[in-house]
This record gives structure tokens, C-alpha cells and sequence, in this order.
């Protein structure tokens, strides 16, 4: 394998994560919820997966007990948010909180097992295609899956009747409200989506990216997820784009660490995070660019007129 | 026979204060499942946890200790919360308030005395404050969200500790672990008690009860909720937002600084590459279980100390992970917001048959 091979391979592994918690939130948010909770979501996904993998020997019980655990965490948060109506932001915050609290609690007999790592695919033939066939047809299954799942996005919530009740929810819930449609089990079904994915982006870590489990292991990168979607102006492809880049950060701060250029890693380890800032203020000054797709009731809570 | 919430016309004073009870009463019942779950004697275990730590003189010195911190930092981010400005960085702006004043120990060693100590506090609530005015910069220029921001200086903040003490500020004589030098003399707080009880205490408490009086008595604070609650009101009397953000940055920033050199000047006494047991995040559950008011965040940053304590004691003597705190912490949280929802509407049980008269009466 070439180097320049390498590097894109490990920069979609980093992306992928990303892209997947991401994709999930951006939904979420279109239907006007504002879910602070996918660290949270995402770490015990992480610990599921990886216990049910390491228990039952078989990685995908471990993605299908991540997808479960992180719908779990997304249901309190929306049993919270949706039908008690309390503050999504600081419910959020309680979901991240708890979150990497029980994943500790649960994931503590966990420490130094040897996991289970989901295999990649591979397709006789078209696998070995020189440069391309790694790159294009012998990633893990998780890569193809959000791709898709990125695609399907964007198809609905622009293409399609669902997609525009999504979007009429988040846009004005009294609008909805109105023409009949049922504001509170739309942003239920979404939050439900976004916790299935959060989950999933908790087992690409603990199943494929580094098949183990560490404490904290998604470090911030829920968070970074959720500036993914301010960044991506609600917008799938543009998502996409985002995640990629956020991951190609991450990998040149890592392979600048290995080639030790005499900067100090802590340095290079907080670049993702600088340019997460960075990212935020750039979109920010372009108003136009970030108020067009914003959703109208982004945050608000929805307690219907009886 | 279906359970629906009804709208109070006016907020109940009494589900406010009754509220937290409710939420740690439901915060203990869970636990108690939790470790039930786990195979422990759910009752000795919960007595270990919340009781124990009050029975000794020595574990209640040691609940002060960490409540200090929770107190300090949690007054601040109730004023921030009730303004509606959302600063969850508050861990990163005590590590940065603890860098800033650990200058004067690590690059001044000579200079000792009163005016020393007095300078190491006031540089780590500057520094608190400095990197706090960042997130509130970036928002009121920017109009960058300062929840994302505030959360990502957390980690850059926490890297740059890292680097400090194994780089530049390692102990030269320290056989090479990541620490700075040992402060000495005015670089440490008094101490008094059995050696564990020091000014940082004092400080908290003097703090809560100056923001208690600008909260209750002053014009800043009545400015304070209206921004919070009502913004267009507050527009119209002549309230700026942005100075309202700035505001809110540099007193819960300052105070996180202040406790981050407290914490490094008092009970840990060098720079090391862990600071704080995430008191900068715990302190957020201090802020609402004290109902963003600075004397119920005394009582509350008490609570949130006693889960420490609480923790560590099952880690001890039942051998569960110290991770029980972070779960009892996360969930006294959830309950809380749970149970706030009381506040503002009330359960009523709405049979079938009685919603279809009320709608048929509304056609």
C-alpha cells in the first residue's frame, strides 16, 4: 500500500465516526430539537457495542447493541425534552453527563479485553484494483453504511413528503401543529434516528477505529459532531464535506506526532479542536449562509394548544 | 385514564423548592437499584454513600474541601444560567485561572509574602476570566454559539497544562514526572483544621453571598433575570445583550479561575497534569440543583461534595468503581430537570370521556 493510500484510508476511518453522529444530529436539528447529548449517546454505544461484541464473539451484536443503547439515551432525552418540555440544552448536558458516567460504570470490567473488530469488506477482484480498491471497495462495512445513510438524508428530507413534514416541524411547530401533523412523534422518530446513529458512531470506535475500551474514549468528538451541523448550514452534502476535512485534521495532527517535527504533540492533539472553533467562526460571519437553513424552532419546546 | 400536563397560571414557588428534594429523593431511589443491580446491599451501600461521609469530623473536612471548588465555580455559572448566556467551559477556565497564577510560584519563587498569595489569586481569576472573555468574544463579534466554543477551550486548555508540566515548568528536580515545582510558603493557602481546611473555603462562601446581594438587591441583578427570562423586555429597558455575555464570561470565568489556582495553591500544591475531578462540569448540576440562586448553590455544591466523598467510600469498601459518582451526579441532573417540569405545569389525570366533551364544547 502506497502512503498516499494509507493516509486516505485513515482519514476516512477518522471521518467516519464523525460523518455517522453527525448525520443523525443534522436531522434531529432540522425538526427544530437541539440534542447536546450525542457524547453522551455515543460513549455508550461505544461500551455496548463493545461488550456485546466481546461477549457474544460477534461484532455486529455489538453494532446492533450500540444502535439500541444509543436509542435508549436519545429516548430519555426525548421522554425529557418532548413531553415534559424541559430546557433541551441543559437535558442535553444531563444526557452527556450520564452518559459517560454509566459507560465508566458499565465499561469498568471492560478495561484491557481484547475486542472484537468488525472485518472489512472485500470483494474478490475489484478489492485488489490498484490504488483505488482498498480505498474504494475494502473499507468496513460501517463506511459504506454512512455513506448511504448520508445520501438517504439528503434524498428525504429534500425529495420527499417526510422530509418536508421534518422539516415543516422544525421550521414552525404551530404551523404544523395546525395543518394536523403530530409536531411532538415527529421530533420523537428523529431524536430516535439521531440516538440509532450516535450509537452507531460509538461502535465505530469501539469496533473498528481502536477495537477496545478506554474510558472516555470519544474524546469530544460528540461535540465536534454537533459543530459538523452548525458548520454544514444543515445541509447533508455539505456535511460530508466537513466530516472529511475534521478527519484529514485529526490525521495530520497524528502523523505529525509520529513524525515528530519537534512540536509538541499536546499542540497537534489540540488542533481538531482549534479548528472546530475556527470552522464556527467562519460560517458565523457569513449570516446568509448559516440563517437560510437554520430551523425557525430550533431549541424551542412544543406544547400543543388544547 | 390518560395523565396529561396542564399549564399552572402562575409558576408554583413551592415546586421550586421542593423540586431538588424530589430529584434527590429519586436520585437515591435509582441508586439504590444501581447497586442492587450490582450485587451490593443496596441500603448499606447508599448509607456508605450519603451518610458516612457526615459521621467523621475528618470525612467533613473533607466534604469542605470539595465543595469549595463546586461552590465557587457553581455561583458563578447561576448567574450565568439565569442570564441565559450558556458557559459549560468552566473546567477549562480553572485550569487556565490555575496556569496564570501558578506564575508567581513558578516564576517569581523568590517573591514571598502576603502580596504574593494575594497576587497568585487575583492572576488566576484574570486568567479564568482572559480565557473565558475567548467563548464571549467569539459570540458577541462573531455570533459563534458559545456553548461549542466554551466546550472546545476545555480540551485546549487541559492540553496546554499537559504540556506546561512536562515542558517548560517541569520540576527540574523532579525525576522527570510531569509536575511543577512544590509551592511553598505565601505560595500556599492557610491552612487550618487538620491541615486540610484552607481560604479557598472562606472565599467561596464570601463570594456566594456577594452574588446573593447583587442578585436580590442590586439593579445588575434585576437586569440579570429580566435579560435571561424576558430578552425583548429587556431590550426595550434599555439592557444590552452584549454586555450582558461579556458580563456573564468574566464572573463565572474569574470565579473558575479563582478556584483553579485555589485548588492548585491549597490542596494539591503543585501543578500537575490533572487538576480538578471535573468540578468545572459538576458544578453545572450545583448551579440548577441550587436553583441558580448563589445560597442554594451553597447547599447544593455540599450535596455534590458528599458524592465524592460518597463515591470514593463504595470504591473502599463495597469495591465498585469510583464511577458511581459520575452516574449519581449525571442522573441527580436529569431528575432535576425531571421534576422542574413541576413548576411550571401540574399532572392531571384526563379520562377519555372527558376530552371529547371538551372538545365537542370548543366546536
Amino acid at each position: 500500500m502506497s502512503p498516499y493510500e494509507a493516509i486516505l484510508l485513515t482519514i476516512i476511518t477518522a471521518s467516519t465516526p464523525l460523518l455517522l453522529a453527525a448525520i443523525g444530529e443534522l436531522v434531529v436539528e432540522r425538526s427544530g430539537v437541539l440534542n447536546l447529548g450525542i457524547e453522551g449517546m455515543m460513549v455508550m454505544g461505544a461500551v455496548c457495542g463493545f461488550a456485546a461484541a466481546h461477549v457474544s464473539g460477534s461484532a455486529w451484536l455489538g453494532v446492533i447493541a450500540a444502535i439500541v443503547a444509543g436509542i435508549a439515551m436519545s429516548l430519555l432525552f426525548g421522554l425529557l425534552t418532548q413531553t415534559l418540555i424541559t430546557n433541551q440544552v441543559a437535558t442535553g448536558l444531563s444526557i452527556t453527563l450520564l452518559g459517560l458516567g454509566l459507560s465508566g460504570l458499565i465499561g469498568s470490567g471492560f478495561v484491557g479485553l481484547p475486542g472484537v473488530q468488525l472485518a472489512n469488506v472485500s470483494i474478490p477482484w475489484l478489492s485488489d484494483l490498484p490504488y483505488v480498491g482498498r480505498l474504494i471497495f475494502g473499507q468496513d462495512p460501517l463506511v459504506y453504511i454512512s455513506i448511504a445513510l448520508t445520501v438517504a438524508v439528503a434524498y428525504v428530507l429534500s425529495r420527499t413528503r417526510i422530509g418536508l413534514i421534518i422539516r415543516a416541524v422544525g421550521q414552525s411547530h404551530d404551523s404544523a401543529h395546525a395543518l394536523g401533523y403530530r409536531v411532538v412523534a415527529v421530533r420523537y422518530a428523529c431524536i430516535a434516528f439521531g440516538g440509532a446513529t450516535s450509537g452507531l458512531a460509538g461502535a465505530y470506535l469501539s469496533l473498528v477505529y481502536t477495537p477496545q475500551w478506554i474510558e472516555n474514549m470519544t474524546a469530544g468528538r460528540g461535540w465536534i459532531a454537533l459543530a459538523l451541523v452548525v458548520f454544514s448550514t444543515w445541509l447533508p452534502g455539505r456535511l460530508a464535506a466537513g466530516a472529511y476535512l475534521f478527519g484529514g485534521v485529526w490525521i495530520l495532527g497524528l502523523y505529525a506526532q509520529a513524525m515528530g517535527m519537534g512540536i509538541p504533540s499536546q499542540l497537534l492533539s489540540s488542533l481538531p479542536y482549534v479548528v472546530t472553533i475556527v470552522a464556527l467562526v467562519i460560517i458565523s460571519t457569513n449570516r446568509r449562509l448559516s440563517v437560510i437553513n437554520t430551523p425557525a424552532s430550533l431549541g424551542q419546546g412544543f406544547v400543543p394548544d388544547r | 385514564m390518560q395523565l396529561i400536563l396542564e399549564k399552572r397560571p402562575q409558576a408554583s414557588s413551592l415546586m421550586n423548592f421542593l423540586s431538588p428534594v424530589l430529584a434527590i429523593a429519586l436520585t437515591v431511589l435509582m441508586g439504590g437499584l444501581i447497586f442492587a443491580a450490582m450485587g451490593k446491599p443496596p441500603l448499606s451501600a447508599l448509607y456508605i454513600y450519603f451518610i458516612d461521609p457526615l459521621t467523621s469530623w475528618w470525612s467533613i473536612e473533607e466534604v469542605l474541601v470539595k465543595a469549595g471548588p463546586l461552590v465557587l465555580i457553581g455561583v458563578g455559572l447561576a448567574v450565568c444560567f439565569k442570564a441565559n448566556v450558556w458557559n459549560i467551559g468552566a473546567e477549562g477556565q480553572l485550569t487556565a485561572g490555575a496556569l496564570m497564577g501558578a506564575i508567581v510560584p513558578i516564576m517569581l519563587a523568590e517573591w514571598q509574602g502576603p502580596l504574593a498569595l494575594l497576587a497568585m489569586l487575583l492572576l488566576g481569576a484574570l486568567g479564568g476570566a482572559l480565557f473565558a472573555f475567548i467563548p464571549a468574544w467569539l459570540k458577541t463579534r462573531f455570533g459563534v454559539n458559545e456553548i461549542l466554543t466554551s466546550l472546545m477551550l476545555v480540551y485546549i486548555a487541559q492540553l496546554l497544562l499537559d504540556w506546561m508540566v512536562r515542558g517548560p515548568w517541569k520540576d527540574p528536580d523532579g525525576y522527570n514526572f510531569p509536575k511543577s515545582v512544590s509551592f511553598d510558603g505565601w505560595h500556599l493557602l492557610p491552612m487550618w483544621g487538620d491541615g486540610r481546611m484552607h481560604l479557598g473555603l472562606v472565599i467561596a462562601l464570601v463570594a456566594a453571598l456577594v452574588l446573593f446581594w447583587l442578585m436580590r438587591h442590586t439593579l445588575k441583578g434585576f437586569e440579570i433575570s429580566v435579560v435571561g427570562s424576558a430578552p425583548k423586555a429587556g431590550a426595550f429597558a434599555g439592557f444590552s445583550q452584549t454586555k450582558m455575555v461579556w458580563f456573564c464570561f468574566a464572573v463565572s470565568g474569574g470565579l473558575a479561575g479563582l478556584a483553579g489556582i485555589i485548588e492548585v495553591a491549597g490542596p494539591i500544591g503543585q501543578l500537575q497534569p490533572h487538576i480538578s475531578p471535573n468540578y468545572g462540569f459538576t458544578a453545572i448540576i450545583v448551579a440548577f440543583l441550587g436553583r441558580l440562586n448563589p445560597i442554594g448553590v451553597i447547599f447544593a455544591g455540599i450535596l455534590l461534595a458528599i458524592s465524592y466523598i460518597g463515591g470514593e467510600g463504595v470504591q473502599i469498601e463495597l469495591g465498585v468503581s469510583d464511577k458511581t459518582t459520575q452516574v449519581f451526579q449525571g442522573m441527580l441532573l436529569f431528575f432535576i430537570l425531571t421534576c422542574d417540569t413541576l413548576i411550571l405545569y401540574r399532572l392531571k389525570w384526563v379520562s377519555s370521556k372527558t376530552k371529547n366533551v371538551s372538545a365537542g364544547e370548543t366546536l
